[in-house]
């Protein structure tokens, strides 16, 4: 049977997995920050598109994983564990942390470049090594990951496409 | 502080949060109309608790390339708002105002300072039109920072007015009105107002409007 590619699509403070042949994609990243686990050997993926830097900073009464930078890559993790995957084997890849706009109020003051430390830390606390990062700047960005060779495509409105 | 994130909002609220759209985006639609001595029409505004998600489809999806003018609202209330526009429609309103039909903000080469700064006044004008009779209604006190110019997409520019929200919920209370110029044939949808204030200001436009 000839496989079909799908592409899945993971939204603002969301997660999702994927295996070869399906790509996953999220759009529209500006000060948010596009985490890729993945394990090269056995072709499956993970993408969490987080908002904010940190779980702490959450004032609802329940919070969404997947929206601040500690506990999602964590629990993307753990998603990636629960599919099989020896954390020892996950390699990441992220995107995006742009300052779009020159000015903020409180805790949007360089909040892209905030989440992108927070990601880096998290990775580095977990020991999962960065091979590749497109971050900063003032460009949005959309990004799409292929599991089967392990390529994360960014795409932009001003400054091309690149493939890292 | 801690929030509840299901604040009760009754229909009669979001009919009140309808009330405000509709004054301000009339005021803007008229200075807008002065600007580009064209007829400019408003719709009746939409309001609605939606997904962040959600929002990003009011505004032509996510991955959509517009151009963007957002600001900060402070003072007694707090907020973001935006006026985003598909680039054909920045492109004309540009052109015709500053006289230069070449003028286009996807080509960088074409694009000139002054375009720039009209977007911008554009934006300044619609937004303290906007904001000024939001001001009258309620009697607060209401300041706009400068506007800020993006042109990208919806996505990374809407979501830099959600980071607020987002430390409370992951819905927002969007008052969006469309406004669209009136053209010989068609009709076409122009852009779009987005007004979000921050969670704590809910309480607060209700509590000055007598409804809660």
């Amino acid at each position: 049977m000839e496989m079909v590619k799908t592409v899945v699509r993971v939204g603002i403070a969301d997660m999702n997995i994927v295996r070869e042949p399906d790509t996953i994609r999220t759009s529209g990243l500006g000060s948010c920050v596009g985490v890729v686990l993945y394990d090269e050997r056995r072709k499956i993926a993970g993408m969490v598109h987080v908002m904010l830097p940190d779980s702490s900073l959450g004032k609802g009464d329940s919070i969404n994983v997947a929206k601040f930078a500690d506990t999602g890559v964590y629990s993307l993790m753990e998603q990636l564990k629960a599919e099989g995957v020896r954390p020892m084997s996950l390699k990441a890849k992220i995107a995006g942390g742009s300052q779009m706009f020159q000015f903020g109020s409180g805790d949007t003051v360089r909040i892209g470049p905030r989440n992108v430390e927070a990601v880096k830390k998290e990775l580095a606390r977990l020991s999962i090594p960065l091979v590749a990062e497109d971050t900063g700047g003032s460009n949005g960005r959309t990004i799409e990951f292929d599991p089967a060779i392990g390529t994360l495509q960014v795409r932009t409105v001003n400054a091309g496409t690149m493939v890292i | 502080m801690r929030m509840k994130t299901e604040l009760n909002i009754s229909d009669m609220h979001l009919d009140v949060l309808k009330e405000i759209g509709n004054i301000g985006a009339a005021h803007a639609a008229t200075s807008l109309s002065e600007l580009l001595q064209r007829k400019i029409d408003m719709h009746v505004p939409k309001v609605a608790l939606v997904s962040f998600d959600d929002m990003f489809e009011l505004a032509g999806g996510s991955e959509n390339v517009v151009v963007g003018i957002f600001l900060r609202i402070e003072g007694d209330l707090s907020g973001s708002m935006f006026f985003v526009l598909p680039i054909d429609s920045a492109n004309r309103f540009i052109r015709r105002l500053i006289g230069n039909p070449q003028f286009d903000f996807l080509t960088p080469e074409s694009i000139d300072e002054i375009g720039v700064s009209a977007m911008q006044e554009l934006g300044n004008i619609l937004s303290g039109s906007y904001l000024s009779a939001l001001s009258d209604f309620t009697g607060l006190k209401i300041f706009p920072t400068v506007p800020s110019l993006s042109v990208d997409m919806v996505g990374a520019i809407v979501s830099f007015g959600l980071i607020e929200v987002s430390h409370y919920s992951d819905e927002v209370i969007v008052i969006d009105t469309k406004i669209v110029e009136e053209e010989e044939n068609d009709k076409s949808v122009d852009g779009h107002f987005f007004l979000l204030p921050d969670p704590p200001s809910y309480i607060t436009i209700f509590k000055s409007l007598g409804v809660m």
